[in-house]
């Protein structure tokens, strides 16, 4: 991947070993003209503070929500953005892609 | 992701090896698999491949729905010779993501209005080449037509396994570069991973042209598998 964005990846080690509870979201699949690729992540704390992109700011908001979830629960779960789903109405890709975003929890055992 | 995994995954990067996470997205199971264990994986095949592009991915093995996640080293491009083709190749090479550096002693060469926005090292080989610790992860041309400059720049490419190494000069100009080399103790392997003359043969005249033609050879050696990259160039 000759992308320059991967270092959120040092931002989450730095977050956890400062104590901070944090996620780690990252695009796992992409249909249609989805605007980042797979493999393209956002990392998130406790406080609600992100660095990255899944979907170039679409549907940012809503998997900060989902992340604060998850690390909470230190469950991983799947979310699924796209003109199909029924959130689109409030955080649909504009461009017409669907996305599916894995959020785990950093530092789960 | 346990947080054991991610330092590890920082210090490869850091260290520009390539690594790969496989996750398993039923249960968020994970393992890292570096570079050097990935002929022996059970997933071997998949992951090489995968690397090989440079992407990410999902797959389906023994039912489980796997996501492949592809960290490869930012790709370099290290030209030796600040002259006209390198003009046009050192702005093509970042449009194509790659990191770039232009090394010429000849600081008339060197200068950076010829070369605007672009790392240049006005040092003999000898002392620019060392400092960039280049790597498997970097394409290396010698573009400067000067024994002098080329060969010492070109036995340090060989030394530092450079996944292209490409030289200006016709076949006569390169049989005797050869010879020099061979001279200077380069190996007939070594002097046969040369791409030389330099570039796909599409009939390039201008040096964009020409940059375009390096680029492309380039990015076949980078993306195709290692046995279709050797037919194309032959």
């Amino acid at each position: 991947m000759l992308n320059r964005d991967e270092d959120i990846l040092q931002a989450a080690e730095n977050w956890q070993k400062a104590g901070h509870g944090v996620a780690l979201a990252t695009v796992v699949e992409t249909w249609g003209s989805a605007p980042r690729p797979a493999g393209s992540s956002l990392v998130i704390n406790d406080d609600g503070t992100f660095l990255g992109s899944v979907s170039g700011g679409c549907v940012e908001g809503a998997v900060v929500t989902e992340a604060l979830d998850v690390i909470a629960s230190g469950k991983p779960r799947m979310l699924e953005f796209g003109v199909a789903d029924e959130t689109a109405w409030n955080v649909g890709l504009s461009c017409g892609g669907t996305i599916r975003v894995f959020v785990e929890k950093v530092g789960q055992s | 992701m346990k947080l054991e995994t991610l330092t590890q995954v920082n210090a490869e990067r850091a260290a520009r090896r390539p690594v790969i996470v496989v996750t398993d997205v039923a249960n968020g199971e994970q393992r890292l698999v570096k570079a050097k264990d990935i002929a022996t994986d059970p997933l071997g095949g998949e992951l090489a491949k995968q690397l090989r592009m440079g992407k990410s991915g999902m797959i389906e093995s023994g039912g489980k729905k796997l996501f492949l996640n592809v960290y490869a080293p930012t790709a370099r491009l290290v030209i030796v010779g600040a002259v006209h083709i390198s003009q046009a190749l050192a702005p093509l090479a970042r449009s194509l993501d790659y990191d770039v550096t232009v090394v010429d002693p000849r600081t008339a060469f060197a200068s950076p209005e010829r070369f605007p926005d672009v790392p240049l090292i006005a040092e003999w080989p000898d002392v620019a080449l060392p400092p960039l610790n280049i790597d498997h992860y970097t394409a290396f041309v010698a573009l400067t037509h000067d024994p002098k400059i080329d060969d010492p720049a070109l036995l340090h490419a060989f030394e530092r396994d450079c996944f292209y190494i490409g030289a200006l000069g016709s076949r006569k100009t390169h049989a005797k570069r050869a010879e020099r080399l061979k001279a200077q103790g380069a190996s007939d392997t070594d002097v046969a991973r040369i791409h030389a003359p330099i570039g796909l043969s599409i009939g390039a005249v201008s040096p964009s042209e020409i940059a375009v033609a390096i680029m492309a050879e380039i990015t076949a050696e980078l993306r195709l598998p290692k046995e279709t990259a050797k037919e194309q160039a032959a």
